[in-house]
């Protein structure tokens, strides 16, 4: 049951950690316990949820399908860096006024898989947007405001 | 928006005039959206301890001996807890809501694969899954009853023997009507039908499982426990009795809930578990389940084998409804609802129609699955007796050979026959069924589609258009006749202005995504004229609210609601005694107008609701007798239940190739009375609706002949992504509940019973050219397929 530490060194939300931990822990319990960014959730045990979706170089992962060690030497993302300097990200921006959530807690998720989205494909149509948040489930919305608000934040930087 | 007699009123905007009902974004988004709401897994207490259940890998079986030695040898780990521990001091068994006994460990045998056998408790959450590998279960082996049309065969394994003189896994037997007058009315009629329907157990499956963290203080014997609970003021009485605690050392907190969905009303083992491990050790203990153990252990839905019969007459006129019930328990009877209810208010089967008879008996057995039976935004049982009466009004459609959506047109009950007794006891509030149905069949197009789907039948193409009409009742209840052991279903709730004019304003009720932190500050902001923004609005903490039955079965706003709207109400009386005397006139001088008093006949002489607080707190006199401050308490006893309605109409394509459905459309025309915020109200909705297309093609959790569960991860047990979903249209008309203080009714579970009918029926419609009457949940692509080869076999 001895396992032996490994460092690992990574960038979180701008902020530099480094700490000695188990290769088997799983990186969103190292966001969540060692961070304390419990912002990043976990709903489930098989990687279908998506709750746990992080940013790692600018990219989406579940972070429930990786090990802490898998990140040294990356960029994570989570939704509590979302914002910058106060201001909210046109995506979380959108979440609020287009009611795309309820009890909050696939929520960072979401948003984090729709910032990815968005990144990749800026201009995404309402099918692509549903196929693009397949990984991500929701009990709450029914999806349609999620989709709206994703909509609208594509939009909204069609403006900037 | 279909113009209707009872059309809404136009709503108050609260973006541009923020005072009370209307459209107003939530005052929980901006901590969520930002990763900041507290949920119980981001509890982080000092030196707080992790919890783990080892749980049963056998359906039944004798438990022969546990080793935990070497559980107990791992350097990390705390206390290692069995059975047989917990029955040293009397905690082995907890009662459920039903008034049946749960084991908390199993003691003698286990009798549901997934049940709790034994916990530890160690340094941190992978130590304590370690130490469970560590822990040795010598089972005897026991023959499993899974199918429940067994159960009661003489020669089935009897599974509660720990009940004295238990022979057989008989529940209860329960019935509702006149049996009788019942079989008169099938004697004379000219059409019967007869349909078996099977609603496959499902489960809620919140995006958060449950959990908690327990603290007891060992100096001063306190418990604090922060707990993912629906009811924490329930929950609290039940613990003091469970635990022998006295009650007001036992703080109970609900913080942020990741969606309920019925799944988190019952206490479950885990809690107890951690009360009991942070005793033991004098130390935090969290215990957070995840999803398999969720799906396999805590409240499941439905599980009713239903023989439905529907009387009518030739031209359609339905007389009677008569349904005999097999429900599925599980190991031990846990559903939660009112005492007097065993089968939950599954006797509103008669649905919106007017009927001269009605009759249902009902039988439930115990099995060797997992408790429940009340969860997933059932309001108590009524999305089986919704399911049942839709189902049967389209299989007698069916025989008849007449279009369904006419059908039921013919026989709603008239708006005139409100308030409307139901011959299995139920009297409806208010209703205006026609034009809701009228407006749901325009806004999708009915007779459009009628063409469409006849075109498309002469190319061999399979589109199916499924209605649903239903009655929900919701806002238990009455304190005379509902009670949860004991505990009257009454709700609190107390306001409290400040000198300044904000507001806080305390609720019994437990909000998991449904917006009350926001619509509740909208009920008081109508009342009182303080602004929305300017009322906090609490809930969740047993310390610091008022003591209620917590939310489900859409009751908030019915019952809690109510308390608000009346606490406000009492508010503005005192208020207006204090106006009187500083605008030196009489009480009944005063007109009210939203936020201020105005003297009757000069607009000039004013004070706003902000003047009187401050009033109300500082210096200067106030009229004879009155005391200082502003607010205010009430505790609600409602006088009936709310009766929302709705219509909707779902279209589907099939695959005739593969017996895929792709749901294409889904017009939901919803009626809740006054509608205090649209917008949540249309999310509630939407949520609902995406309940029903799962419930109805994707999800069931279904077991092997040994009792092993195979829907025990989301890899099986699948809910709906963002693709199996359409874009939902919505409708609704508004006709007020007379006995409500401002008219409103329940409405959150509505779409989740109204849904999984219409989506069935219309699958069932595409496939008429194979001469399919009935096809049981889920409609899975496997199913349809075997239902257009007509080898298709009841769900279990």
């Amino acid at each position: 049951m001895t396992t032996t530490k490994q460092t690992v060194t990574m960038t979180v939300d701008g902020a530099q950690y480094s700490d000695d931990v188990e290769p088997r822990l799983l990186l969103v319990q190292y966001l969540r316990e060692r961070l304390g960014k419990t912002g990043t959730t976990v709903g489930c045990d098989t990687t279908n949820c998506g709750a746990c979706t992080v940013l790692l170089d600018g990219e989406s992962v579940k972070s429930c399908t990786m090990f802490a060690v898998q990140a040294d030497g990356h960029e994570v993302v989570t939704v509590e860096g979302l914002a910058q300097n106060g201001e909210l990200h046109p995506v979380q921006q959108a979440f609020h006024e287009h009611a795309a959530l309820q009890c909050g807690y696939c929520t960072s998720g979401m948003i984090m898989q729709s910032v990815s989205l968005l990144n990749e494909n800026p201009h995404p149509s309402q099918e692509e947007i549903r196929s693009g948040l397949e990984g991500n489930l929701c009990r709450c919305t029914g999806y349609q405001s999620i989709v709206e608000a994703v909509s609208a934040a594509a939009g909204e930087g069609d403006t900037q | 928006m279909t113009v209707t007699e009872n059309a809404a009123p136009d709503l108050v905007n609260n973006d541009e005039h923020p005072l009370g009902h209307g459209r107003m974004l939530r005052k929980e988004d901006p901590r969520f959206i930002r990763g900041l709401g507290k949920y119980c897994d981001d509890v982080q207490l000092r030196g707080m301890l992790h919890l783990a259940i080892l749980r049963s890998p056998m359906a039944h079986a004798r438990i022969v001996n546990i080793d935990t030695s070497a559980a107990e040898a791992h350097p990390k780990v705390k206390a290692v807890v069995t059975g047989a521990a917990l029955a040293d001091k009397g905690l082995a068994w907890m009662p459920t809501l039903s008034n049946d006994v749960q084991a908390v460990l199993a003691t003698d045998k286990v009798r549901f694969q997934g049940q709790e056998v034994a916990f530890v408790v160690a340094e941190d959450r992978y130590a304590a899954r370690d130490a469970l590998e560590l822990i040795d279960v010598d089972y005897e082996p026991l023959e499993a009853v899974a199918d429940v049309r067994t159960a009661l065969a003489p020669d089935a394994p009897v599974i509660r023997d720990d009940l004295e003189g238990k022979e057989n896994n008989h529940c209860f037997d329960w019935e509702t009507g006149d049996a009788a007058a019942t079989q008169a009315v099938f004697d004379r009629a000219d059409v019967v039908v007869k349909q078996e329907m099977v609603y496959p157990r499902v489960h809620p499956a919140p995006m958060e499982t449950c959990g908690c963290v327990a603290d007891f203080d060992r100096v001063d014997g306190g418990l604090t426990l922060w707990s993912t609970s629906q009811a924490p003021h329930a929950h609290r009485t039940l613990y003091a009795l469970v635990a022998g605690l006295p009650e007001h050392k036992i703080r109970v907190i609900s913080p942020d809930i990741g969606g309920g969905f019925g799944n988190k009303v019952p206490i479950y083992p885990g809690y107890v578990c951690s009360i009991v491990g942070s005793m033991l050790t004098g130390k935090p203990v969290k215990w957070m389940e995840d999803r398999s153990e969720n799906l396999i252990s805590t409240g499941f839905a439905r599980d009713y084998v239903m023989q439905g019969e529907i009387a009518a007459t030739k031209d359609g006129k339905i007389l009677a409804i008569r349904t005999d019930v097999l429900a599925d328990h599980g190991a031990f009877n846990g559903t939660a609802a009112p005492v007097k209810y065993p089968a939950g208010f599954f006797g509103v089967f008669t649905g919106s129609y007017d009927l001269e008879a009605a009759y249902c008996h009902m039988t439930a057995v115990y099995t060797n699955k997992a408790p429940g039976g009340v969860a997933y935004a059932c309001s108590f049982r009524i999305t089986e007796a919704v399911y049942l009466v839709e189902r049967l009004v389209d299989c007698l459609a069916y025989e008849l050979d007449v279009d369904p959506a006419d059908l039921r047109l013919n026989n709603f009950i008239k708006p005139e026959q409100f308030p409307y007794a139901t011959k299995t006891g139920w009297v409806y509030d208010s209703g205006n069924y026609e034009p809701a149905m009228r407006q749901s069949m325009e806004l999708v197009g009915y007779a459009d589609l009628r063409r469409e789907q006849a075109d498309k039948r002469t190319r061999g193409e399979l589109m199916g258009i499924g209605c649903s009409f239903f009655t929900e009742a919701v806002g238990a209840g009455p304190r005379k006749d509902m009670d949860i052991l004991g505990l009257g279903m009454a709700d609190g709730c107390e306001l409290r202005v400040h000198p300044t004019g904000k507001a806080v304003v305390r609720l019994s009720v437990q909000s998991q995504g449904q917006g009350h932190e926001t619509t509740f500050a909208q009920i008081v902001a109508e009342e009182i004229g303080i602004p929305p923004g300017d009322i906090e609005v609490v809930h969740g903490d047993t310390d610091n609210t008022p003591f209620g039955l917590g939310t489900y079965g859409s009751r908030s706003t019915p019952v809690s609601g109510a308390a608000a709207a009346l606490v406000a109400r009492k508010v503005r009386d005192k208020a207006k005694i204090i106006a009187s005397g500083m605008l030196e006139v009489s009480v009944a001088d005063l007109d009210w107008d939203k936020g201020s008093f105005r003297v009757k006949g000069d607009p000039t002489s004013s004070v706003t609701i902000q003047d009187i607080a401050m009033r109300a707190h500082g210096a200067g006199d106030l009229p004879e007798g009155l005391e200082g401050g502003l607010e205010a308490q009430i505790c609600y006893n409602p006088s009936n239940l709310t009766y929302p309605f709705g219509a909707y109409i779902c279209v589907v394509d099939i695959d005739p190739g593969t017996g895929a459905v792709k749901v294409r459309r889904f017009v939901a025309v919803d009626d809740c009375g006054t509608r205090i915020n649209p917008m949540i109200i249309e999310g509630q909705v939407h949520g609902g609706l995406t309940d029903g297309v799962g419930m109805a093609l994707m999800e069931m959790i279904s077991f092997d002949p040994d009792g092993n569960c195979l829907s025990s991860s989301f890899m099986d047990y699948l809910i709906p992504t963002a693709l199996e979903v359409p874009h939902w249209e919505t409708g609704f008309t508004v006709t007020p509940s007379p006995h409500h203080p401002i008219g409103a009714k329940g409405v959150g579970e509505s779409a989740t019973v109204g849904s999984p009918p219409a989506v069935v029926n219309a699958v069932i419609d595409a496939l008429r050219p194979y001469g399919v009457r009935h096809a049981d949940m889920p409609l899975t692509p496997s199913r349809v397929w075997e239902a257009m080869q007509g080898t298709l076999k009841p769900s279990f």
